[in-house]
């Protein structure tokens, strides 16, 4: 602003300072070719050892080029596979065959060494009918320069190595797409020419290190795909020197850089999927649940709500047959979360995943429910219209902040059967109790909803899940104290969380039927996966098929876990009661 | 949480008394129970009795919210409706202003109604009027003031002002947070 402002009334003279270019660059005109070719520089004592190696070199060539002339033309395929693949040993610059350390005039000399080598074979093969042509090339006569006639011999080589042998070739080039060292270029050539299967070789543990700084992701992906297929078909397919724990671990590292988690989350998935479900379950961490909206049946129909959606140019559907209220939306040209709709209260955004404890709650009207962790009051609302606005709903939420959003909700939901509090949920059968239902959503290290917050992939060890799941079993143990078991048609808990882990679902609801007067329920979900009964060192009581797992794999939903409680009794066993009934059982 | 004073009552009775009128009745003696208002933290919440009697169990510090909110009493003790009353005043309203799908947005973004955006208004309604803000298709989206009485309104030309902006649902969005 101030710049243009300087002074307006000046005079603009010339094309300005920025417009100066500088000259281009011009070469001294005493300025020698071949002097920059062949410096007059003192040979240094390592250069001379180079070179007396190099005219041993050259002399053990010769002769053998002479030998070879007089050998038929069978053998010359497989000479000049040997040339390719030193060619491309020094292409790849793999620190193979220099046992000197690198500098400029290093890797000149084995250009140079190259260079005479391909001459040397040149001739021997064309019997000297190119022969003259290098050496007028030598002395540079028509300006051109060292590289450029490096390149023409080596594209002029090629051309007679295609024609001589191009079949051959392609393997090779072909090959060379998957090697990673000098061994595997060998073999490679070798079985290329022998049998169409290669095994697949397994690199050790340093050689991932190095590669997994330079090399691309889909060359991990490749290695996991043929990890993979190795380990489903272990038997046949694996390198005899290797065990299975070898290839485990590689694709644990490969799995854990190509989808960025940390190892701790990786080794929990691996342990609680079989390989080609575990593959999927990290796919489809990647990509996003589709929008999910949930019809308000205090306000309106979904019928009435998608005709006016579909007015306003959204694309949905039904969301699947298990619901009357749920709709998926494709597409939509206006902000979903953003219509006069939606500000009217005619409609939540909610995951499909929510939908599922409070339709495993099924309050009735009239009921006193209480929702424990509420925040941000999806299935708060959902309870309420439920129960058609009667009864009473205890909401309640341990962080503030979260539970203004609680407040907009409900009353943009048009609830109005709520007390909406802010306590720590783990005090709860002390400030009121006797409730007919509870849900218990409980905070957890959201391990199902990677796709929503992957910086869960990262952020959780082992410790958070410890911390996770003994806050989870002081809140059950808090929700089924604050039920009553006498309640009419009641005494139901419901405990959900958004977790696949073990720690944190079965593991917790075993703890419940070991402390209380509880026992599972069927959750009258006709989908969803049978939780365990055993897991690795756990063994849980048999009823835990009862509960429900939701994967986004499966059931193209948040990954989750709900479980349905009665409460039969409210007698609260003693821990001496606990002692008996084990030494009954046994 | 306590019961209005008798100054509380009457000063929020005077400004629902604009938007509903009689309508006021209606939400006192209810067939289906008991309902009352009560004062929390300066908000007045209309609440069924029952509800409110289990929310004495909550302290004044944890209590966030019980019922409906109707709105606050300000520092001046003058009472403001919040748009979370606009369950409750919509039925009951005697004025009603429609507008067009196509100023519907603006007046969500929280712009008075300009004549342009006027699709329908109640016949003969006064001006400075209480009126509730509906679209074509009978949602409620707010409320707000008669600027013109209706035979005015036929007169003005397209970019006067018809209604006076109070409150709208996309309150929920902007001022989440001042809700309660």
């Amino acid at each position: 602003m101030g710049r243009n402002q300087r002074d307006p009334d000046r005079v603009v003279r010339g094309p300005g300072p920025k417009s100066r270019r500088q000259k281009d660059l011009a070469m001294p005109k005493n300025y020698d070719i071949t002097e920059e070719q062949e410096p007059n520089k003192k040979i240094s004592s390592r250069a001379k050892v180079r070179a007396k190696k190099r005219d041993l070199k050259k002399q053990l060539l010769t002769s053998l080029v002479e030998a070879k002339a007089e050998k038929k033309e069978a053998d010359k395929i497989e000479e000049e596979d040997e040339i390719k693949e030193e060619e491309t040993l020094q292409l790849l610059s793999d620190d193979d065959s220099d046992d000197m350390p690198d500098d400029e005039f290093d890797l000149d000399d084995d250009d140079d060494h190259v260079e005479a080598e391909i001459r040397d074979r040149v001739i021997g093969e064309m019997r000297g009918e190119d022969h003259e042509d290098d050496s007028s090339d030598d002395e540079g006569e028509d300006g051109e320069l060292p590289i450029e006639r490096k390149t023409k011999q080596v594209l002029q080589k090629r051309s007679q190595l295609s024609k001589d042998c191009n079949d051959n070739s392609a393997q090779n080039l072909r090959s060379h797409a998957y090697l990673f060292d000098k061994r595997a270029v060998k073999e490679n050539n070798i079985q290329t020419n022998i049998a169409e299967t290669e095994t697949f070789v397994l690199p050790s543990g340093q050689e991932i290190e190095k590669e997994n700084t330079l090399l691309f992701k889909n060359h991990i992906h490749q290695r996991i795909k043929d990890v993979v297929a190795v380990l489903s078909d272990f038997g046949n397919k694996r390198d005899p020197e290797r065990t299975r724990k070898d290839y485990v671990n590689v694709l644990r590292k490969d799995l854990c850089t190509y989808y960025s988690y940390n190892d701790f989350l990786l080794s929990k998935f691996m342990d609680m999927f079989p390989l080609t479900e575990l593959i999927a379950f990290l796919e489809a961490n990647e990509v996003n649940r589709p929008i999910t909206i949930r019809t308000n049946t205090l306000k309106t129909k979904r019928r009435d709500l998608a005709q006016a959606l579909i007015s306003r140019g959204v694309n949905l559907d039904p969301l699947a047959k298990w619901t009357k209220v749920g709709l998926v939306v494709y597409e939509s040209p206006v902000p979903i979360g953003a219509t006069p709709e939606y500000l009217a209260g005619h409609y939540m955004i909610q995951g499909a995943s929510s939908f599922v404890p409070v339709m495993a709650l099924a309050p009735q009207p009239g009921e006193r429910v209480l929702d424990m962790c509420a925040a941000p009051g999806g299935k708060t609302t959902y309870i309420a219209q439920l129960m058609k606005n009667s009864g009473f709903i205890f909401v309640n939420d341990i962080n503030k902040a979260r539970l203004k959003a609680v407040v907009g909700n409900m009353h943009r939901m048009g609830v109005s059967n709520s007390v909406i509090s802010n306590y720590d949920a783990r005090s709860f059968p002390t400030i009121m109790g006797n409730f007919s239902r509870v849900l218990l959503d409980a905070p957890c290290s959201g391990t199902g909803v990677i796709s929503k917050d992957p910086s869960v992939k990262t952020s959780k060890d082992d410790s958070d899940i410890t911390k996770c799941s003994h806050l989870q079993k002081e809140l059950i143990l808090a929700a089924i104290d604050s039920c009553n078991a006498q309640a009419q048609n009641g005494g139901y808990i419901v405990y959900c969380t958004c977790s696949v882990m073990v720690e944190e679902n079965e593991e917790v609801v075993n703890y419940a039927l070991k402390k209380r007067n509880v026992k599972l329920v069927q959750t009258g979900l006709e989908f969803g996966v049978e939780g365990f009964c055993k897991y690795r060192q756990y063994r849980f009581h048999p009823s835990l098929k009862q509960t429900r797992r939701f994967y986004p794999h499966s059931h193209n939903m948040d990954g989750f876990f709900v479980a349905k409680f009665k409460k039969f009794s409210n007698k609260i066993p003693s821990s001496d009661d606990v002692k008996e009934k084990q030494e009954v059982k046994e | 949480m306590r019961p209005l004073t008798d100054e509380e009552t009457k000063i929020m009775f005077e400004k629902l008394a604009k938007y509903i009128g009689e309508g006021i009745k209606d939400l006192i003696d209810r067939p289906d129970g008991v309902y009352c208002f009560r004062l929390h933290k300066e908000r007045v919440y209309y609440v069924a009795e029952d509800i409110m009697l289990k929310a004495t169990n909550v302290c004044r510090e944890n209590l966030i919210s019980l019922g409906v909110c109707f709105g606050k009493f300000t520092k001046t003790r003058k009472f403001r409706l919040h748009v979370t009353a606009l369950d409750y005043l919509a039925p009951y309203s005697k004025y009603k202003v429609w507008v067009k799908p196509s100023a519907e947005q603006t007046f969500l973004y929280g712009n008075h109604i300009m004549k342009a955006g006027l699709g329908r208004i109640t016949d003969n309604t006064p001006k400075y009027q209480g009126v509730v803000v509906y679209s074509m298709a009978d949602v409620p989206l707010g409320f707000g003031v008669a600027a013109k009485s209706t035979a005015e309104c036929r007169k003005s030309d397209p970019m006067t002002i018809i209604a006076f902006h109070q409150a709208d649902v996309g309150e929920y969005l902007r001022n989440e947070d001042s809700l309660t």
